[in-house]
């Protein structure tokens, strides 16, 4: 009766495994749901951060490290506060701001680490240090911040930030996420993929309550993170420090560069602002209250800010001139000042006296020239064709289009051509008399001081320039920097055309800027003082020196100073003397530009 | 008559080496549950599981020893005494034993505790044995089966008191044993109807179809049938009281305590409350899941290791298995127990006293249910129930029970050519 029993009992043994390893089956070969549940159980991935580069300055002074800050971080479970008043004593915080950080935490994760005091200096770690011990589920993350040791070049150097959800959206490489550092402006910018480095991955193990268990398969899928590099910069550490001296208190740019190479020696927008300040825990405070100043220290001038460049521009007007044929040195001018206005000089001058003198009657009667060639009979076809061949002309020294400095936002500036007179007046409706002020430099002439430096470094060069640059040498290779900065750009001017305008610029400093002038050094400048219909006019000066062998071209623009021949040629005067000197010897002359009022 | 009780080539050594080799998997599994690269301490150190986990190996050999020197009599006779002996412990164990977790499960001194629930088994084991070996016992007779069941229900009683449902479900087991015996049939068929019900009832939201279906069916049963009256009354009746269960078992359900109650729902809904109840599940199934086809190798589990398994050395031992040797390693297992269950009944077959084949099949029951309920559960086929895998687990009373129970067996096979047939 029972005989087939003991055989239902045996195969009902083999369903049950059978059962069982068919379920097994399913869930551990078929459905790899599992294996990635349990990657995200056990392995953290936690990404090594590199370092990332430094900024030296031409001499190799150092501009821009790494400071260790510390990130004090709550695992809220293991957390006990003990005496709750010698707590907010010891770590500087209030009772609510203890008590909003921990629901933070708690909210993030009960055993996970969170940030509980973010970006503690290296002074308040030290003091906290020793009392950690004393707080379980407390522990001290390093991380680092952008440090200068001396708080100069801010706008050149840049900041770095938090990388914003857009940026994030639009980055394509994929390299980063949500939290990430990524240089916002100035060279942290344009040189971030350089600087930043590579990432480095290291995959641990971690148990149930979040506890680091030792690397992941010994670390086998780990990677080592990559510093960045570093950057060697063309900036003069000593000349821009000695530059934000001379322009403390006053609004606008200077801008330095070496002509031979275009290396940018010194970049000062002023008001400046402490680059220190734009770091660490204190960025969203500092950087909401400098950008609601109304003096716009955040306002990178030297590149962002576009004036008319005023009686500088003459010496462009000049070299065009010369290279159309339209002038020669003898080429004679009366000063008639019912074309416009001028100062007393003898009349009628040469070119070599015009620029001398800086005298506007003389451009607005040899641009006419320029202009009207009698190319075509209808004189407003004739002035549409002038200008635009002029155009060329000027695009070629650089201006009315960016240059391509190594920072982000360069303003283009305007060189107007005929299709922005049609726009204002209709085509055939306007001739030389609508646009005689471009003669002088003024009208819709804009441009921006690096583009008058660059200017200042054409003339030094007798024709030719390279693109204004801040970087020198990438982790010491001279050959790693962008190919465009090693570019030789020609202004499509003879060079012999640049004798008599450098000798005259020698002279102009007689006339219009004695107090630039230097025994020893031969600087060749040219003021300007361009026209702001908002208030007092803004005072330019453009110069090389030595005027052989040029070592340094600069210009300083200072705004509402008035007559360029005081503020603006001055502080040129010093920065030169400073750069190919390195000592003052006029220390009246620097304590008047230190403490000058120009609004006089 | 008898020259010598102790005769090695009558010893079943394939069930030995299974056993054996089931320890020793066991043991290595529970030095990977407890394995930490950081710290690397040696399986043989008593400062964690898998050294005290020998020490229990060591004195389960002794025990085998000291059966297998035994009378092979000596159980016999004593089978009535043990059970009693035990049926007072048990009695005694919740005023004298220590609290755990709200239950009361161990007794001894110090360090040195012993669960007797677990050895109850063996008890209950022999005391079935020597009570239904009776020539005149017929579980097919009302008055039998009554009988039997009353000397099961004793120790499910005072375990369940303690409480441990979960090792008093063992006892239920021994409906293999009834059934080899000569338990009808129809016990069984109701048995697996009324758990099948159960569960769609469970398993199923709305009761409504499950209505519905025993409707039709019972309507099928009925046109198929004989069509007479009181065919088709007794097939009306089973259904309303089919009907009438499906609906009063969500409230039975809801009347369990809420652990017992979020147990049984859990299995049905793994993701009702992943961190609450569903934890030990999900966790477990994870961790096997992530084993693959090969496992990821010796010492290599993360899950297990790192705590995500709760009871990870003793009820979930499993999961650490399927974690390093994946499927591979779950299918030798496995087979290793289906082959030594196997091998088992073919050796209760061939005892020629019915109180040794009794008992062989009680040996039976209660491995094949450890076997099949904690795998089950570790794979979420069934709910959390905190009984260990035998012989793997972590434990000197689960190891030393199930050695007991098994070896007395393995003794009395060995002994059976000294035994007069008794089979009627």
């Amino acid at each position: 009766m029972n005989d087939q029993r003991p055989v239902v009992i045996i195969i009902f043994v083999f369903v049950i495994g059978l059962v069982l390893l068919t379920k097994l089956f399913m869930i551990q070969v078929m459905d790899d749901s599992f294996i990635r549940k349990a990657e995200r159980n056990a392995i953290q991935r936690v990404v090594d951060h590199p370092y990332r580069g430094l900024v030296y300055d031409r001499n190799g002074k150092l501009l821009v490290y790494n400071n260790p800050i510390f990130d004090l971080m709550i695992v809220p479970k293991e957390f006990e506060v003990g005496d709750t008043t010698r707590f907010l004593n010891l770590f500087g915080i209030t009772k609510e701001h203890l008590i909003e950080s921990y629901q933070a935490a708690r909210k993030y994760s009960y055993v996970k680490p969170s940030t509980f005091i973010k970006q503690i200096s290296t002074n308040d770690f030290a003091k906290i240090q020793d009392f950690l011990i004393d707080y379980p589920g407390l522990f001290i993350m390093t991380r680092s911040v952008r440090s200068y040791p001396e708080p100069v070049a801010s706008h050149a150097l840049g900041y770095i930030g938090e990388i914003s959800g857009r940026q994030l959206e639009r980055d394509s490489s994929g390299y980063y996420v949500q939290g990430d550092y990524v240089g916002l402006s100035g060279m942290e910018r344009f040189y971030e993929d350089q600087m930043r480095g590579t990432k480095g991955v290291k995959y641990k193990m971690v148990n149930v309550r979040g506890i680091d268990k030792g690397p992941f398969k010994d670390g086998e899928y780990d990677t080592a993170s990559v510093a960045g590099s570093n950057i060697t910069s063309s900036i003069d550490m000593e000349l821009q420090k000695y530059g934000e001296l001379l322009m403390q208190g006053k609004t606008g740019s200077v801008v330095a560069i070496e002509p031979k190479t275009g290396e940018i020696l010194s970049m000062i927008s002023a008001p400046f602002y402490d680059p220190n300040s734009l770091t660490g825990a204190e960025f969203s405070k500092s950087y909401r209250a400098l950008n609601s100043l109304e003096t716009k220290p955040l306002f990178n001038r030297p590149i962002m800010a576009t004036y008319p460049p005023g009686s500088i521009f003459k010496i462009v007007q000049s070299l065009i001139g010369l290279q159309e044929g339209i002038l020669t040195p003898e080429t004679t001018f009366a000063c008639n000042k019912s074309l416009v206005a001028c100062h007393n000089h003898p009349s009628p001058v040469n070119l070599f006296g015009a620029i001398r003198n800086s005298c506007n009657p003389y451009y607005h009667q040899a641009f006419r020239q320029i202009i009207n060639q009698e190319v075509s009979s209808n004189t407003y076809k004739d002035t549409e064709i002038g200008l635009n061949a002029w155009r060329e002309h000027v695009l070629k020294f650089g201006l009315g289009g960016t240059l391509g400095v190594d920072m982000p936002n360069e303003k283009k500036g305007l060189v107007p051509n005929s299709g922005y007179y049609d726009h204002y007046y209709g085509n055939g409706r306007w001739k030389y008399s609508t646009i005689y002020s471009l003669s002088i430099g003024q009208g819709e002439l804009l441009v921006t001081p690096l583009q008058m430096a660059n200017l200042a470094a054409i003339f030094a060069n007798k024709g030719y320039y390279y693109t204004p640059h801040l970087v020198k040498a990438i982790d010491g290779d001279k050959s790693q920097i962008p190919q465009e900065y090693l570019t030789k750009h020609e202004v499509g001017v003879d060079a012999h055309h640049f004798d008599m305008v450098q000798d005259a610029m020698v002279q102009a400093l007689y006339g219009t800027a004695q107090r630039a002038i230097m025994k020893d050094i031969q600087i060749a400048g040219k003021t300007g003082t361009a026209q702001n219909p908002h208030g007092e006019d803004h005072s330019v000066f453009i110069a090389f020196a030595p005027k052989d062998n040029p070592q340094i071209a600069i210009v300083v623009y200072v705004e509402n100073a008035g007559w360029g021949g005081r503020a603006a040629a001055s502080t040129a005067s010093l920065m030169i003397e400073k750069y190919l000197k390195d000592s003052i010897s006029r220390p009246d002359l620097e304590k008047y530009v230190i403490t000058g009022n120009f609004i006089y | 008559m008898r020259e010598k009780d102790i005769n090695i080539s009558r010893v079943d050594w394939i069930t030995v080496m299974i056993y054996f080799v089931l320890v020793m998997i066991g043991w290595f599994n529970i030095y990977a549950a407890v394995y930490d690269g950081q710290v690397d301490k040696s399986i043989f150190d008593t400062s964690i599981n898998s050294g005290i986990q020998l020490v229990w190996i060591g004195t389960a050999i002794a025990i085998i020893i000291v059966i297998m020197a035994a009378d092979y009599r000596l159980f016999e006779n004593l089978a009535i005494p043990i059970y009693l002996v035990m049926l007072v412990l048990l009695l005694l164990t919740p005023f004298i034993g220590k609290e755990v977790n709200g239950q009361i499960l161990t007794i001894g001194f110090g360090s040195f505790r012993i669960q007797p629930g677990e050895f109850a088994k063996f008890a209950t084991a022999l005391a079935l044995a020597k009570f239904m070996e009776r020539p005149t016992f017929d579980l097919s007779k009302t008055k039998y089966q009554l009988q039997a069941f009353g000397v099961l229900l004793l120790p499910i009683v005072l375990i369940i008191l303690q409480p441990d449902t979960g090792t008093a479900m063992v006892y239920f087991a021994m409906l293999i044993m009834f059934y080899r015996e000569g338990l009808p049939q129809k016990f069984y068929v109701l048995g697996i109807g009324i758990i099948a019900i159960a569960l769609l009832a469970l398993g199923i939201e709305n009761n409504l179809y499950l209505a519905g279906a025993i409707v039709v069916i019972v309507a099928i049963l009925i046109m198929m049938g004989k069509k007479t009256p009181q065919q088709i009354i007794a097939f009306s009746v089973i259904g309303i009281a089919l009907i009438a269960f499906t609906y009063s078992l969500d409230f039975v359900v809801s009347k369990l305590p809420e652990h017992q109650q979020n147990r049984i729902m859990v299995l049905f809904n793994p993701d009702l409350d992943p961190l609450g109840v569903g934890w030990n599940v999900t966790q477990s199934k994870i961790a096997i899941g992530s084993g693959g086809l090969a496992g990821k190798g010796y010492l290599q589990g993360t899950q297990t290791k790192f705590d995500f398994v709760p009871e990870q050395h003793t009820d979930f031992i499993f999961c650490t298995l399927g974690e390093e040797f994946g499927w591979l390693g779950s299918f030798v297992v496995i087979s290793l127990f289906v082959a030594m269950i196997t091998r088992l009944v073919l050796m209760a077959e061939r005892q020629k006293n019915r109180f040794n084949r009794i008992y062989g099949y009680c040996v039976i029951s209660i491995l094949m249910f450890h076997f099949m309920i904690n795998i089950a559960m570790t794979i979420g086929l069934f709910p959390v129930v905190g009984i260990p895998l035998p012989f793997f687990s972590y434990g000197g009373s689960s190891l030393w029970s199930f050695t007991i129970l098994l070896f007395v067996f393995i003794k009395m096979d060995s002994a059976r050519a000294l035994q007069l047939g008794r089979m009627g």
